[in-house]
């Protein structure tokens, strides 16, 4: 169980990452806002709190894995892995550049602990299968490393993550935890407009999941459904994480128009200044 | 004459050649490379006996995966096998790996730089009552052009074998394709195969045509420089089983040597072995070219014998290409 005081340590971590976002997307001119604002809070449990990993080794065999399959909203992996001791925060203002480690979607090659290149939707969870069915064919049923899938929404319109999900669940495969970030939003509108996903517990559910449902901006319910789903040893699980995308800056909340554009240099002042007083709630000495 | 050096079957020439599918190599070379390497492991895509991963699957059931109709999740699972440290042979017919997945091959096993094997059976239009959609003939176009990936057309089931060894071998993205019917065995087991080392099957005393063939139609390629020669036509046929990365300096050579050169391929004849052939060539050593693969045409329904012929894919079209070719030196 996260105490009160870990809490208040994992929100102002997630707080310095989502101003990094803004910072990082306001230098490079292009990218996603909406999805990377609203995983803050999710890759800030991950990286500093459930995951077993070494920054500093990020090829140690025995780490958990992490594969992002919505590639687009990188900014929030780049920052929380920069925040998290992989490589220095100065490095997040070349996000796009020519010659970056941080490509505008993750190149694995790129920058070390990456664990795939991803971009085109959908292929995420098939890789963290194939890596959770290879780690138990290498360990047995003992004790393997988790793999995490985070994917949006948006992504489940294809038809290969339910291939996949077909194939874990036939495998029983209790190493690997999905994450879907429900937030709603993909480029053309809203969800529910564009291809309706609901009933999507159930659907999971048929497929053989474990799901849980979960407020994806409370660590304490967040961190509580990853140790549920950790201790399910008969199934994959999955987490349907309710998340409000622009999460942190009220301009951009729940607006599907930020999917996919960067704020420019008024409205990203704006955010960090949303950001930095927490939502006008205390003083801020470095705005403007 | 057939090349002596590299100990082809000597009765080739015979009516009675011993028939096999290639197929049935790849199935006994993959049993092979998983006896070597215990990190060898097999994805079929519901086609596991017909594309001969069966064997593997029976003898090392905990390596095997079945993957059901879903040829995207065979790339993707693939890759992150790969990236646990496996070795994934993945089978399906070439119409739907690479064929349907060409997008998560490229991204997932090219892109990520991960070893997997994609091995496309019943490629071609010898998959014959199957008809058009079921036959591949754009598959190694589809594949060469994707940056990392090593493609690679056996010509028969000893070579099959002798090639699934070797890919299981390298760290390189790799397709391989494999056909369905029986077709007659050209080499034996003693013939060597390298990756990307083309080797001549055939040499006339002065030849002026050069034969570049992959896969079993190279049968028919050494059909036609028989009778070329009978016709005073002289001939090189040059085994290009790797046509990625290809052999270049054994075609440059050739291409200085003899000046005229025709591709054969059971494949469209834009985009495969011919078009690899004819971007090397434009560069420094260009030589008249002409191809023997399909014109921009789907296939269709009949025996493989009656498509092959159809298509001009056969001993008689080679003839007429080699001399339509040397009329242009």
């Amino acid at each position: 169980m996260l105490n009160d005081q870990k809490i208040e340590e994992l929100e102002k971590t997630a707080n310095v990452i989502r101003q990094d976002i803004i910072e990082m997307l306001l230098e490079a001119g292009s990218g996603h806002t909406a999805g990377p604002l609203g995983m803050a809070d999710i890759f800030t449990l991950l990286y500093f709190h459930r995951l077993t990993h070494d920054s500093k080794n990020p090829d140690w065999d025995e780490r958990d894995r992490l594969v992002l399959s919505n590639g687009h909203i990188c900014p929030v992996q780049y920052a929380t892995m920069a925040r998290a001791g992989y490589f220095p925060v100065e490095e997040l203002k070349t996000l796009r550049k020519l010659h970056s480690r941080l490509q505008g979607h993750p190149h694995r090659e790129y920058l070390p602990g990456v664990e795939v290149s991803s971009g085109p939707l959908g292929s995420g969870l098939g890789q963290a299968v194939g890596m959770a069915l290879g780690m138990r064919m290498n360990s047995g049923r003992g004790d393997v490393p988790y793999v995490y899938a985070l994917m949006s929404d948006g992504e489940m319109n294809c038809g290969v993550i339910w291939e996949a999900a077909m194939l874990a669940g036939r495998e029983k495969l209790q190493n690997l935890i999905g994450v879907i970030d429900r937030n709603g939003i993909q480029i053309d509108g809203y969800t529910w407009d564009v291809m309706p996903l609901e009933p999507l517990k159930s659907k999971w559910e048929s497929f053989g999941w474990h799901v849980i449902e979960v407020d994806g901006h409370n660590f304490a319910a967040l961190d509580e459904a990853v140790g549920e789903a950790q201790s399910v040893n008969d199934k994959p699980s999955v987490l349907i994480a309710h998340t409000i995308p622009g999460k942190g800056v009220p301009e951009f909340e729940r607006d599907f128009h930020w999917h996919g554009k960067p704020p420019n240099a008024e409205e990203g002042a704006q955010a960090l200044k949303e950001l930095r007083t927490l939502g006008k709630r205390i003083e801020c000495h470095d705005c403007d | 004459m057939l090349n002596k050096k590299v100990k082809l079957n000597t009765e080739v020439f015979s009516n009675t050649v011993e028939q096999i599918p290639l197929r049935n190599g790849f199935g006994e070379g993959l049993v092979e490379a998983a006896d070597t390497d215990e990190n060898v492991v097999g994805l079929c895509a519901d086609l596991t006996d017909s594309t001969r991963m069966q064997a593997f699957a029976e003898k090392y059931p905990d390596r095997f995966v079945q993957m059901g109709v879903a040829e995207q999740d065979l790339a993707v699972v693939a890759s992150g096998l790969a990236a646990v440290g496996k070795i994934p042979f993945i089978t399906s017919y070439a119409m739907f790996s690479p064929g349907r997945n060409w997008e998560q091959i490229r991204t997932t096993i090219c892109y990520n730089d991960r070893p997997v094997k994609i091995v496309g059976s019943h490629a071609g239009v010898s998959v014959g009552p199957d008809g058009g959609t079921h036959q591949a003939i754009e598959d190694m176009a589809i594949m060469r052009i994707i940056p990392r990936m090593q493609v690679i057309a056996p010509c028969d089931t000893h070579e099959a074998q002798r090639a699934t060894q070797a890919i299981a071998q390298t760290k390189s993205p790799t397709y391989m394709r494999l056909t369905r019917e029986k077709t007659p065995v050209m080499t034996t087991e003693a013939t060597d195969f390298e990756i990307g080392k083309a080797y001549e099957m055939w040499r006339s005393e002065n030849p002026q045509v050069v034969i570049i063939g992959c896969g079993p139609l190279l049968y028919h390629a050494l059909r036609a420089a028989k009778q070329l020669e009978k016709d005073g036509v002289g001939t090189v046929v040059l085994n290009s089983h790797t046509i990625k990365p290809l052999d270049d300096e054994a075609i440059v050579s050739l291409a200085k040597e003899i000046g005229a050169i025709i591709s054969v391929e059971e494949h469209q004849a834009a985009g495969g072995l011919g078009g690899a052939i004819a971007e090397l060539l434009a560069q420094g050593s260009p030589v008249p070219m002409e191809y023997v693969g399909v014109k921009d045409k789907f296939g269709q329904s009949g025996t493989p014998e009656e498509l092959i012929e159809l298509y001009e894919l056969d001993a008689a079209a080679i003839i007429v290409a080699a001399k339509k070719v040397l009329s242009r030196k």
